[in-house]
């Protein structure tokens, strides 16, 4: 009962001076557990096939049933060919990762959005666009890009097996408050310029480890520029700088967003909502253990040439020389790098030859992104020798892409136009790019055999992976 | 979880920032189900070669290394996918402790959740531990008094989490810690329930 005192004297009384982060988890805390250790309550968890029929079974093998199976949603993308007219049984190992996932919620009762029932889709396109998430909530799935989810001004985080069968089981997670970390990306998107390359360029200039321990927020003007879905885009990579959490505040971008959506509060309920949301955004005051600023003057359409999502370059710019880094051991690591990817030191990045071009991911496979890339293919021709595929992130996006008419200009284009899943992302599905090939993509990570045993990733813009896909050789969108 | 106390033994040196999941653990190996036989897979790109023999210039099949329960590690390791099988995949193949200037989060949570010991220590101490390398030179990682002792004898303190200290110690059961607050999640959920219906 003291607990759940405690809590109701955070839930009703807005502390000054205080971050977005600091309070959505304080409205969050059922019990302290000592040494900066909380029992966290979770409004949601989201599963999927790679590892959610799994815990599932984790909980049930223990004698336990899932509490509040109405707080839980589950999918399939991960294992799902993203081939046209797929079915479950196109890629067999997969098939049954989703069946036993679609058994496992169906025994405790779990809303799952299953293929072909127009919800489908990558868990992470999904949540929002179900609005699942909500701004406030705390959310868990066993993702590491759960974060993407912050977009809408939700704590949402990554976390694995064991966590994730603890969280079914109990609805709760013991979490260790982690510090707080801003970015502020002031002034204005210079042309060609999205999220992507925003936060590519952060993770290029503070490095793949600089948010550990931490909690993003993205703030200042260019932020409170972006659309919604720019705004999941931008705290997509958040695990890219180390964090597992990445947020965004709530303001009326995103409750225009929400609006009307099918899990959206309704009605009174909405007005009640909209209220609370207001109170949510970091205090003007509020202190943060790390703050930095970006000048959005030096962010230009980005291209990473190596195998960490920090080997980050302006696309018009070059690959890095290993005797300009700052130790041996950056320098080992940038030209082990440089073999991997078939790079000399100091090439220029434009005007190099790609193989494919990979259009999706839970980072750039949302409606806008598939409007971004169709402008700059519009009435064009991708160069003959490279594959290009667009997978949509969801059945949803797919459809309102069909009902808007890009899937044509994407087919015309030379494009693939394919079924909603990870798909080339991870290449966890039976798709992988081929040894050797390189791959522009709009995914988030170019580790070695991301995307396929020996796979060169550049990860990059939708426009820029489009205007890579039409001169058969990495491009400036600008161009 | 597997109680974690001591262990002693070569230290095997892989000092390169960055080491994702993704490398330590490919995602084709983790869609079939259960943990068997992924000690076999742990850094399967770098242990194999095409043909699926051994590299013999990958420092784990090196005869001091293979089967060491001592990784040492640069920045940053176990960055990217939350895949708990890299975890799996490490203790698989022998490794029950991790010596890294820094970790991926939730790399190291699931540490913690297996029995793994990820040891925080800065890069000058990790190289001066991969410079004794080769022979027999013995590294021993001692949880309870928070020390790693190098070969030439030289101690170097490490800080643990407390909590997670304690948990690794003593092989505690997550859920069963949670349970004991049962009442206290109750009472919360009707809470929340009652003051923002929609969350
Ligand atoms: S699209 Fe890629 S990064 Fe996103 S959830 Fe799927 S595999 Fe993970």
């Amino acid at each position: 009962m003291l607990h759940g005192l405690r809590a109701g004297f955070k839930l009703r009384h807005h502390r000054p001076m205080q971050t977005m982060f600091d309070r959505i988890w304080d409205r969050h805390v059922v019990a302290e557990l000592g040494d900066g250790w909380d029992l966290l309550w979770l409004d949601r968890i989201l599963l999927h096939d790679l590892s959610g029929g799994r815990a599932l079974r984790d909980v049930a093998e223990r004698g336990l049933r899932v509490p509040h199976p109405a707080r839980v949603f589950a999918t399939a993308d991960h294992a799902v060919s993203s081939a046209p007219g797929r079915t479950e049984g196109s890629f067999p190992r997969g098939g049954a990762l989703v069946r036993s996932l679609r058994e496992e919620c169906a025994r405790q009762g779990i809303t799952m959005f299953d293929l072909g029932t127009g919800g489908q889709g990558i868990v992470h396109v999904i949540a929002p666009e179900q609005a699942i998430v909500l701004p406030g909530v705390v959310l868990a799935c066993g993702d590491s890009h759960t974060c993407t989810n912050g977009g809408v001004g939700a704590l949402a985080f990554g976390i694995g097996a064991s966590e994730l069968a603890q969280a079914l089981a109990t609805q709760c997670l013991p979490q260790k408050r982690p510090g707080t970390f801003r970015i502020r990306f002031e002034g204005a998107r210079g042309p060609g310029v999205t999220a992507k390359d925003m936060i590519l360029h952060a993770i290029h200039r503070f490095g793949a480890d600089a948010g550990t321990g931490m909690a993003m927020e993205y703030a200042g003007e260019a932020v409170r520029a972006l659309s919604l879905e720019q705004r999941l885009t931008l705290c997509n990579l958040s695990i890219e700088i180390g964090a597992k959490i990445g947020m965004v505040a709530p303001d009326e971008v995103t409750f225009a967003y929400l609006h009307g959506r099918p899990y959206a509060p309704k009605g009174r309920d909405w007005d009640a909502a909209l209220a609370d949301w207001r109170t949510l955004p970091s205090d003007p005051e509020a202190r943060f253990t790390r703050d930095e600023v970006v000048a959005m003057r030096d962010v230009e359409p980005q291209c990473t040439w190596g195998t960490s999502p920090e080997h980050g370059a302006a696309v018009s710019g070059h690959a890095p020389r290993p005797e300009d880094a700052r130790d041996s051991a950056q320098a080992a690591a940038w030209k082990a790098a440089l073999d991997y990817m078939g790079l000399e030191p100091g090439q220029r990045l434009a005007g190099t030859k790609v193989d494919w071009v990979f259009i999706g991911s839970c980072t750039n496979s949302r409606i806008e992104d598939l409007r971004e890339a169709a402008a700059m293919l519009q009435g064009r021709k991708v160069a003959p020798h490279v594959t290009a595929w667009v997978v949509p992130g969801s059945e949803a996006v797919k459809a309102r892409a069909e009902a808007e008419g890009l899937h044509a200009t994407f087919r015309d284009a030379g494009f693939e136009w394919r079924e909603p899943g990870c798909a080339l992302c991870v290449a966890a599905n039976g798709e992988a790019v081929p040894p050797g090939a390189r791959c522009v993509s709009t995914s988030n990570r170019n580790f070695v055999g991301r995307q396929g045993t020996g796979a060169r990733t550049h990860l990059a813009s939708p426009a820029t992976a489009a205007a890579s896909a039409l001169a058969g050789a990495i491009a400036d969108p600008r161009a | 979880m597997t109680p974690f106390r001591q262990v002693s033994g070569p230290a095997i040196p892989w000092l390169k920032p960055n080491t994702d999941t993704d490398v330590i653990i490919p995602i084709q190996d983790l869609l079939r189900p259960g943990r068997e036989g992924l000690g076999e897979r742990c850094f399967a790109r770098l242990r194999y070669r095409e043909d699926g023999s051994e590299n013999p210039d990958f420092v784990c099949n090196q005869p001091p290394w293979r089967g060491a329960p001592i990784l040492l590690a640069g920045e940053n390791f176990g960055c990217g996918s939350s895949r708990e099988g890299a975890v799996w995949a490490l203790m698989g193949m022998g490794v029950r402790a991790v010596i890294a200037p820094s970790f991926g989060d939730i790399f190291l949570a699931n540490c913690f959740q297996n029995g793994l010991l990820p040891v925080r220590l800065p890069m000058a101490a990790i190289r001066r531990l991969a410079a004794h390398g080769g022979g027999n030179a013995s590294v021993t990682v001692d949880l309870e008094r928070q020390l790693v002792i190098a070969p030439d004898g030289e101690a170097i303190p490490f800080a643990t989490d407390p909590r997670r200290r304690e948990a690794l110690l003593d092989g505690l059961d997550e859920i069963a810690l949670i349970q004991r607050h049962a009442a206290a999640i109750e009472a919360f959920r009707a809470q929340s329930e009652a003051e923002r219906p929609w969350q």
